[in-house]
């Protein structure tokens, strides 16, 4: 507890005057309740007195009777190397540190006292540490301190930056999943008009060239008018399926709306491995698809555009010319592929 | 409400009661997502039905519910954080005492818009004190947080029990706005208690 602890009673040459002892005693006693992290040193620069928290810090290395310089290094004010330089007027703030294990730092103020000096000590910005090295309780600093005040507002505060920390994760994860929303197509969990043009920009810097497929689907009106909405929703949920099936991980496979798609193939540019994907695609969608009793029966016209025929790509004109691909494939008679050679 | 308030029932609910229990609280009490944001506040109308709720699906009345809350806040250890908070207040269950005049502004020190009743202790004997929980109207009209004498009742017992003290606590009842807790401490070092240092978590 501050208050108990005192050490030492020899030294007493830091008074004088007739009542020196009984006066020096006296002040060790006030000194050790409110700065309990204080020194007295004589005129030879021992230390001769030291408060109960900062004898506690030094169990086994001790305080009393050793020269002050032996204990600490200072560190400002800069080119200390006799008590002497240390009482020197306007030296400021001091910043001492335990010459031995570990190497604890202090700020320091010092005042001349008779013949030798009383030093009170802090941690400063140093306590986190001090409280990894020493087990600290609140009765080591004196009651007017504001050092367990400060402990409790840094553990309050990073409690609740810990909340808020949660909340911004949470909130993070809100966003990712509102955002693949956004670029979902609801009907058929592909990918949207957005997401697309996501891609596309992508692609057009990449190496290696891509190919682009534009999907229409033959008779699907008639699907929508004969069976109804909820048939024509089964087929693209089908035609969706089929789709992804037949592209590889990595390629895209996107719902422009109605009954339109668009594939995109990064690094690939073989026409033979493209007629392939078609028209395994066409063949599947060819089949009838069965909706409750019914059989909804569509096909579908593709038009295939690759980069490498354009210098640089251009995914306006490739849009435009897979589009008119498309309609050559709709013109020769439907269920079908064309390429586009510009 | 400030959604501490409201996580802090969940919590409770969750922790000591199970999953299943939250979600029935949840649905009884009509809430819209299944959990709180302990850092947004919510209408102070929504803490009034989940504890309602809390009481009907655990089939106990407010006081214990209350008690039980405080006692979860101070000694579970998914909520450590908050004991040691408290231990902050003083060296020995006295001292302890003694801050809670200061809990509501430590409180908003730490949280700046999170509004607890003001506490008043009353010193009548070495062993004999009294807490006046400032809830209701006059003292709080905008916010009430009429029961919280019986969380302070709950946190004071686990507090007691973590400084090794041993104490005899009474709610006398609330009358006026306020409520008020009879104490006695029976015992100060009554078992060792649970060690404090001030760094084990900073740093």
């Amino acid at each position: 507890m501050a208050g108990q602890g005192a050490q030492g009673t020899t030294g007493a040459t830091v008074l004088c005057g007739a009542d020196g002892i009984g006066q020096a005693e006296g002040l060790r006693a006030v000194l050790d309740v409110l700065c309990p992290m204080h020194l007295v040193i004589d005129t030879a620069g021992d230390v001769i007195h030291a408060g109960p928290t900062l004898t506690r810090l030094r169990p086994a290395g001790g305080l009393l009777g050793l020269p002050f310089l032996q204990i600490f290094d200072v560190d400002r004010p800069r080119g200390v190397r006799s008590v002497a330089d240390l009482m020197q007027p306007e030296r400021g703030t001091l910043r001492l540190v335990f010459r031995d294990s570990p190497h604890t730092s202090f700020k320091g103020c010092l005042v001349p006292m008779g013949e030798g000096a009383v030093l009170n000590l802090s941690f400063g910005m140093s306590i986190l540490e001090a409280l990894k090295d020493y087990a600290l309780s609140s009765s080591d600093f004196a009651p007017t301190d504001m050092t367990v005040e400060m402990l409790y507002l840094a553990e309050a505060k990073s409690a609740a930056i810990e909340e808020s920390r949660k909340l911004n994760l949470r909130l993070r994860g809100a966003m990712v999943a509102v955002e693949a929303q956004a670029l979902t197509d609801t009907l058929t969990g592909l990918a949207n008009r957005r997401a697309l043009e996501q891609r596309l920009t992508r692609l057009e810097r990449a190496h290696g060239g891509f190919a682009l497929m534009h999907l229409d689907l033959d008779r699907f009106k008639a699907v929508n008018d004969r069976l109804g909405h909820a048939a024509g929703d089964h087929v693209l949920r089908h035609v969706a399926q089929v789709l992804s099936e037949e592209i590889r991980i990595g390629d895209t496979a996107a719902r422009l709306g109605g009954d339109e798609f668009v594939l995109l193939f990064p690094a690939l540019q073989d026409p033979a491995q493209l007629q392939g994907i078609a028209g395994r695609i066409i063949d599947r969608l060819c089949q009838p698809i069965p909706h409750g009793a019914a059989q909804c029966l569509i096909s579908c016209s593709v038009g295939i555009v690759v980069s490498g025929d354009y210098t640089p790509p251009d995914i306006g004109r490739m849009m435009a010319d897979a589009d008119r691909a498309l309609y050559q494939a709709k013109h020769e008679g439907r269920g079908c592929y064309r390429f586009f050679r510009p | 409400m400030h959604g501490l308030v409201n996580r802090a029932i969940q919590c409770f609910v969750t922790d000591l009661h199970g999953g299943e229990a939250w979600h029935d609280v949840a649905r009884s009490a009509g809430l819209d997502s299944p959990g709180f944001d302990a850092m947004l506040s919510h209408d102070p109308a929504l803490t009034r039905r989940v504890l309602d709720a809390v009481g009907q699906v655990l089939s106990r009345p407010e006081a214990e519910v209350l008690e039980d809350i405080g006692t979860y806040l101070v000694s579970h250890p998914n909520v450590g954080a908050l004991r040691r908070l408290l231990r902050f207040g003083g060296e020995n269950f006295v001292d302890f005492l003694h801050s809670l005049d200061d809990l509501r502004d430590r409180a908003r020190l730490a949280v700046s818009d999170l509004d607890l009743p003001e506490l008043e202790l009353h010193d009548h004997a070495a062993d004999r004190f009294s807490l006046r929980c400032l809830t209701g109207p006059p003292y709080r009209t905008d916010a009430p947080m009429v029961g919280f004498g019986h969380v302070m009742m709950g946190v004071l017992r686990a507090m007691a029990d973590d400084y090794g003290a041993l104490v005899l606590l009474d709610h006398s009842g609330s009358g006026a706005g306020c409520e008020m807790i009879e104490i006695r401490l029976i015992e100060r070092a009554f078992s060792t208690g649970r060690r404090f240092e001030l760094g084990q978590r900073v740093g």
